[in-house]
């Protein structure tokens, strides 16, 4: 528990980043009531205590510091490299999160520099980040963006001191525990083999022709819904696999194939087992699956 | 002298009907004859299979399940792809001299009498064990770059239709050698065919 809980300081300290992230937060419908318990004392974009150069001139402590952006040592704010601004604030905290995919495994900006550039405490699967040695302080929350609500879920977790079940990359396990394809509306095609071949529509599962990463990556995307209404998949496109270290893959929307057989199973699926119950279920011809939702010349 | 276990009078219901069937065609052979020449009431041999057609599914399950058996044996051996359709080859080969009731049931009965099984084997269910392990044969060959990625249908079509069409003209007594013969050449244009370029 917090000394304060009613204003829970907070330093939100950004990396190497396109922003996205922030923007995220600042889509949570509940921000309004977040900002009445909580107190930036340094933010990029909302008002706040300290600018930039007052943060770093007085390296403050905090109750929770929010890192945004990839790391690299050498990348500067407000004069001052990263290799000596993070620490210095980090070790000045009680919480640390690594917000987003950049922060917690080095994300898309890591694609330009791979040998320069990691997440804050994980380099792709690798604990080889520069707070490595304070790990137990911090929360993963990788996504790209991570959703809203998975950041005030955190806060209010660490606010009102309770324990985070924490997954091998320190992933809250309550929002992670689950893969992307739980709780996703195309189940029924999944289950039926049934695929999709284009994106935006109502109908088929994206697994087999659009490289969905659902059934392998884990996140509540299907269940803690994106601006309350939908999610990729939901609306037709198919997930990235946003929340891993192995993100970004590449050839996002194709399914890699040997043999017509998809080279990656789903997560915990041996291949003989995925096989022989697709094998089944495509022996069946469901027309109720295989005709349009809303038949657009009925 | 123990009575027969009721699992035991079914397998030598399905060993007697696989010969008959083999032999005489699905149509021809009735449940009275195979009754009959298992010395058991046409009555009892209800008891066993509702139908004649559940036989028939139950048949074809049995010999995609020792078809499966054999080729996971070999996909998990520690071979090369070209060693491994050569020991498909063989396998195959072995078991339609060996047992080539199984062989002729496969090309003969279910292949040949599709109307029969399409209430009870949609598709690939009743053969799944086999066309699973044929699966896993092509995609690890393409995984480790020895296959040719292609459609799987067109791979498949190639090895099994080409097995198939060498045991039917070898049951055919066409065949100037024996079948064991062609095993090299046979696994030789398979690979060729197949083989990564």
């Amino acid at each position: 528990m917090l000394s304060n809980p009613a204003r829970v300081k907070i330093i939100w300290l950004q990396g190497i980043t396109c922003n996205g992230n922030t923007h995220s937060f600042l889509n949570d419908p509940a921000l309004g009531n977040f900002l009445e318990s909580a107190e930036f004392i340094h933010h990029p974009l909302l008002p706040c205590k300290n600018t930039l150069k007052e943060l770093v001139k007085k390296l403050p402590k905090s109750d929770i510091l929010i890192f945004e952006g990839a790391y690299s040592a050498s990348f500067e704010r407000a004069g001052m490299a990263m290799e000596t601004l993070l620490p210095a604030l980090a070790s000045k905290t009680s919480h640390i999160i690594s917000l987003g995919s950049c922060a917690s495994f080095g994300g898309i900006f890591k694609e330009g520099n791979p040998d320069q550039i990691s997440g804050i405490v994980f380099d792709k699967e690798e604990e080889k980040g520069p707070l490595r040695a304070m790990r137990e302080k911090v929360i993963t929350l990788s996504g790209c963006p991570a959703h809203p609500k998975w950041l005030s879920f955190v806060i209010d977790m660490i606010v009102s001191g309770k324990k985070i079940a924490l997954d091998e990359y320190r992933r809250p396990k309550e929002l992670y525990g689950y893969l992307v394809h739980n709780g996703c509306l195309r189940n029924e095609y999944f289950e039926w083999k049934v695929d999709s071949h284009h994106f935006g529509t109502k109908e088929g599962c994206l697994y087999y022709a659009q490289g969905c990463q659902g059934p392998f990556t884990h996140g509540s995307c299907n269940k803690i819904l994106w601006n309350e209404v939908s999610s990729k998949t939901r609306s037709g496109t198919p997930c990235v696999g946003c929340t891993e270290p192995t993100f970004p893959k590449s050839n996002l929307f194709s399914t890699k194939t040997y043999m017509s057989i998809p080279s990656e199973m789903p997560l915990g699926i041996p291949k003989r087992s995925y096989l022989a119950l697709a094998g089944a279920a495509k022996s069946f011809h469901i027309k109720r699956l295989e005709e349009r939702l809303i038949d657009d010349n009925a | 002298m123990a009575r027969p276990t009721k699992e035991e009078r079914k397998i030598s219901i399905m060993t007697k009907a696989l010969e008959l069937f083999s032999k005489e065609g699905f149509y021809q052979t009735t449940m009275p004859t195979i009754a009959e020449k298992i010395g058991m009431s046409v009555g009892n041999l209800y008891n066993y299979f509702t139908s004649k057609e559940m036989l028939a599914k139950d048949l074809i399950l049995y010999i995609a399940n020792i078809l499966g058996e054999e080729i996971r044996k070999i996909n998990e051996s520690p071979m090369s792809t070209q060693e491994k359709i050569e020991a498909i080859v063989h396998m195959y080969f072995r078991i339609a001299q060996d047992r080539p009731e199984t062989i002729e049931y496969f090309l003969r009965v279910y292949l040949s009498n599709r109307e029969v099984f399409q209430n009870c084997c949609e598709g690939m269910i009743c053969v799944s064990a086999f066309v699973t392990e044929m699966m896993i044969f092509f995609e690890e060959g393409v995984r480790c770059g020895e296959l040719r990625d292609q459609d799987f249908f067109s791979a498949f079509g190639l090895f099994m239709g080409y097995l198939g069409g060498m045991v039917f003209i070898n049951g055919e007594k066409i065949l100037p050698k024996p079948l064991e013969s062609y095993e090299h050449s046979i696994s030789e244009n398979i690979y060729y065919a197949l083989k990564s370029r």
